[in-house]
């Protein structure tokens, strides 16, 4: 690889049923960036609801955009960094992990989602939006393999999961987590 | 902005065409420049706007989050990249697409960059290009050069230059057409980019082509220049030619095109091209970029001194061999289908939702068995994921053969009509087999508040909705009103092309009950057919949030009274203007905040529209000052000019839309200075002084411009009219008025604030 990933992408899928309505969102991101609820610069919400398997809500930040994506049919938090973030890659994994995740606690608390929206915090792909940086060939998956398992072992508290490159090659390079079927019940909110 | 920015150069080398890469690699120097502060932030823009970098909204470091005025806080240390305009904050990119025309590897560069610059949504223009949105500046070098290697420029996508150069999508498998004008729209847009001809402009030029004169695909006549196919004998030879238009143009206020030449020979094309840029170049108007487009030049020299300008410039014109090599290259133009002909046989199994499909979205080609498959894109916009599984299909059952429109869709030309049961479930299982082609749910929107920086009301959150709607209730399917089109513009700069649809919106805002509240102005009556044949004319302002149901009214009440075979345009222009207004006359009214705040907030919005420190203790619905019935009364005269105009009162007309500027005028004196004179020549004195002396009355973005409107009209009064300068001056008076509104609204929030 030329240089160390960077631009991780990060989505934790919501547990189902996931609502189908997004338009809470709307009105929670703008209410957001009233609220400077985030520790970094937020600039707007972008609204692409129309879009079936698009990237529903989006809140458009400066570092990073945070959406409640639907790519695949399949709603979840989708953290995409923008800036770089020094450091090796695991530290990059994980400044994109607790930001999602800790995204996905104040949308679950959220009254317009009326409690009806839950994440699983061990559901989750990793997406490395930087072709040039991660080509997505095996290769690179093997090269990143150890890093990523050693990450989300840390993650899951256990070495019982397994990381799925899923896809296709003209896609960027998506790994899935899959932790056994147990560790995907619905969490306590 | 990208880790991998500086990489891609290297790896990109040797596959991009070198004077393209030497053009990136210049642009990429100017950017390091202005970062040094070594090129004027005016010089700057411009530099990156001729490359398709564009602003958007917010990105002055300025953003109204529903409460207050926020600075966004961007990192310091960094130049502007333009006027008031922040380097870190998003922007937009602009990608040319000549005549729209483009292969699967294309679309899958674009929804990579989709992906890895911007939001992972491509949005397809109403001028065939593709834009991505909430790019950072220092990307674009790259993503110029991904583009580059798969042979797409974004050169003069912006700016003062030569604009995409469009063409009907049906062009070549057209069943009307004259000829195929592809390879003549590709080789003027080659030919002309980066011409030196062509880069002194006052401002921007938009050219395109159609094969035919009655259908709409191309919209020649709103275009700056546009060329129809025509074939003429000429000693005993027929020959191809095109008739040529110019001056034509949307914007603020829309003008058709003059008829220029009935037959011009193809040979002619090129020079004539730069014979009109050379007038452009030299007459047309530089300082004053408000007046600055070739319709005034044509407007003011008339269309025949125009022609002799020009015939002069092409008589002066020293031969360019390029001309007849682009000419020599037409014959070898052609495209081919990748599988035999074939038909949809009774016994052929079709997939649930099949037919409704093929009546909407599939279009017969003139070359038996094979058919242009429209796919129907809401709002414009596709996902990364989606662009490649056209690419996908292009491939697999074509020869790439992919277009734009110019009503933001894509079009896949020569399927087999065998296989379109089979491309058909592929388009549903990627969710892109919406059955609504060319029908009222395909709605065109310009970008609005969602990303422009002049729009003023939610276009595309008002086009969702009414899509959403129209879909539900099936109204797209069957029946007179399916194929009517809706088209959305955010404010008055018509990029919804909102004057030649049916039923037409444009962003407006009005002050209610203390509070700025979103609404759009309704045009019927303009003209799809006949390449943007007709204009539509404003009927009057309506609340966002009511539109669906006035729409909802509109059509129910053609479908109720409509003769048979009635067209929409024959019965709006039948039961006529006023009582078209007095059928959403009760929709206009806003309930106070109080009641129903929904009102106040945009579509697809959450924000409070109003500038939030106005207080509410103002408003509450009682307290309306007189200026609000003043500026109403100023609107019902400019609607009343419409009517005098359309009963052939043409000097009645144009009287009565100088009074609506100038009570306009009066009404803000009143509210500014407690009085005004009555006298015309007093009015105009002291509404120039305390109005446009002091810039009170200025737009943001257009300056004095709509004051410029006012002033002409009263220089102008008492001169005789025809029917176009009248009805220019019934749309200046409407934009003056909504400026005046404006105006007001800044006065009011000025007040507030103290």
């Amino acid at each position: 690889m030329l240089h160390e990933p960077e631009h991780i992408n990060l989505k934790i899928f919501a547990c189902e049923p996931a609502p189908r309505d997004l338009a809470g969102a709307i009105l929670v991101f703008h209410r957001w960036i009233q609220e400077s609820a985030l520790d970094e610069l937020l600039i707007d919400v972008a609204d692409y609801r129309h879009l079936p398997a698009g990237p529903g809500v989006i809140l458009v930040g400066f570092e990073a955009n945070y959406s409640l994506d639907l790519a695949e049919n399949r709603l979840g938090l989708l953290y995409n960094r923008k800036k770089p973030v020094p450091g090796p890659l695991a530290g990059k994994l994980r400044q994109a992990y607790e930001a999602a995740w800790s995204a996905c606690r104040r949308l679950e608390a959220e009254p317009e989602f009326r409690g009806e929206l839950r994440f699983h915090p061990h559901a989750c792909e990793v997406i490395f939006n930087d072709r040039l940086l991660a080509p997505n060939t095996p290769e690179t998956f093997e090269a990143l393999r150890a890093e990523l398992e050693a990450f989300f072992a840390g993650l899951l508290g256990s070495t019982d999961f397994k990381l799925e490159r899923v896809g296709e090659p003209r896609e960027r390079l998506r790994v899935r987590v899959a932790p056994q079927a147990s560790a995907l019940a619905p969490q306590p909110a | 902005m990208k880790a991998s920015n500086p990489f891609w150069k290297d790896y990109l080398d040797g596959q991009m065409p070198p004077h393209l890469a030497a053009e990136i690699d210049a642009f990429e120097s100017d950017l390091a420049l202005r970062r040094q502060g070594k090129i004027d932030e005016r010089v700057f823009a411009e530099i990156r706007l001729r490359r398709g970098v564009y602003g958007q909204r917010y990105d002055s470091g300025q953003r109204h989050d529903g409460r207050t005025t926020r600075t966004l806080a961007y990192p310091d240390g960094k130049p502007t990249k333009g006027p008031k305009t922040v380097w870190d904050a998003p922007g937009m990119q602009r990608i040319k697409i000549p005549f729209g025309g483009l292969n699967a590897r294309q679309l899958e560069v674009i929804a990579e960059l989709a992906e890895e610059y911007a939001d992972g949504v491509a949005h397809v223009t109403t001028r065939q290009d593709f834009q991505l949105h909430f790019v950072h500046i220092d990307d674009t070098p790259t993503l110029m050069r991904r583009l580059a290697a798969v042979g797409i420029t974004t050169r003069e996508a912006c700016g003062n230059t030569i604009r995409n150069v469009t063409a009907c999508p049906l062009a070549g498998v057209c069943r009307d057409e004259t000829f195929d004008v592809t390879p003549y729209a590709r080789m003027t847009a080659y030919y002309l980019l980066g011409h030196p001809e062509c880069q002194d402009f006052g401002r921007k030029f938009k050219i395109a082509f159609s094969g035919c004169k009655e259908n709409p695909c191309a919209l020649v006549r709103m275009h700056d220049m546009g060329f129809i196919a025509v074939v003429r004998e000429i000693d005993g030879t027929l020959r191809r030619g095109f008739e040529v238009y110019v001056g034509g143009g949307l914007g603020t206020v829309p003008y058709q095109a003059k008829l220029f030449a009935e037959f011009l020979p193809v040979e002619e094309l090129l020079p004539l091209a730069i014979a009109v840029a050379r007038v452009y170049t030299k007459y047309g108007e530089k300082k004053n970029r408000n007046t600055a487009r070739i319709k005034f030049l044509v407007n003011k020299l008339g269309i025949e001194e125009f022609k002799r300008l020009v015939e002069e410039e092409r008589a002066g014109l020293a031969p360019d061999p390029r001309w007849e090599e682009m000419l020599r290259q037409i014959p070898a133009y052609q495209e081919a289908p990748l599988k035999d002909a074939g038909l949809v046989e009774i016994t052929t199994p079709r997939p649930e939702g099949f037919e409704l499909w093929y009546r909407r979205n599939v279009y017969r080609q003139r070359q038996f068995g094979y058919a242009a498959v429209t796919i129907a894109l809401p709002l414009g916009d596709i996902t990364a994921d989606q662009l490649r599984r056209v690419a996908d299909l292009a491939r697999k059952y074509t020869r790439e053969t992919v277009r734009t429109t110019v009503e933001q869709n894509l079009v896949l030309r020569w399927v087999s009509e065998a296989d379109l049961p089979a491309l058909y479930a592929e388009l549903e299982a990627a969710q892109l087999a919406e059955p609504v082609a060319g029908s009222i749910a395909d709605i065109v929107a310009c970008p609005g508040t969602d990303t422009c920086k002049l729009g003023i009301a939610s276009s595309r959150g008002l086009a969702a909705e009414l899509r959403k709607r129209l879909v539900a209730q099936g109204v797209h399917e069957d029946g007179d009103v399916s194929n009517l089109h809706i088209k959305i513009s955010g404010c008055f700069n018509s990029c919804g092309q909102h004057h030649v649809a049916d039923i037409g919106f444009y962003g407006v805002s009005r002050n209610k009950n203390g509070y700025t509240v979103p609404h759009f102005q309704l045009l019927l009556g303009g003209q799809w057919e006949e390449n943007a044949g007709a204009y539509g004319l404003a009927i009057g302002a309506i609340p966002a949030k009511r539109v669906p149901e006035a729409l909802e009214r509109i059509t129910q009440r053609y479908l109720k009274e409509r003769a048979f075979g009635e067209s929409f345009g024959a019965f709006i222009k039948r039961i006529g203007k006023a009582e078209c207004k007095k059928m959403i006359e009760d929709l206009m009214h806003v309930p106070p905040y109080e009641e129903d705040p929904s009102f106040y907030v945009d579509w697809s919005d959450a924000r409070v529209f109003t500038i939030g420190d106005l207080g509410v203790g103002e408003c509450a619905g009682e307290l309306v000052s007189p200026i609000d019935f003043q500026l109403a009364a100023c609107e019902r005269e400019a609607f009343e000019a419409q009517l005098l105009l359309d009963a052939g009162q043409i000097e009645r007309a144009a009287q009565a839309a100088y009074a609506a500027m100038m009570h306009g005028a009066q009404a803000l004196l009143r509210f500014k200075l407690g009085s005004s004179p009555e006298e015309p020549e007093a009015v105009y004195q002291q509404f120039r002084e305390h109005f446009y002396d002091t810039q009170l009355f200025f737009d943001p973005f257009a300056q004095g411009k709509f004051a410029h409107y006012y002033f002409a009209a009263h220089r102008r009064n008492g001169a005789a009219h025809d029917a176009e300068s009248a009805r220019q001056q019934i749309e200046e008076a409407q934009l003056f008025l909504e400026a005046a509104h404006s105006c007001y609204a800044r006065m009011l929030s000025a007040r507030a604030g103290k």
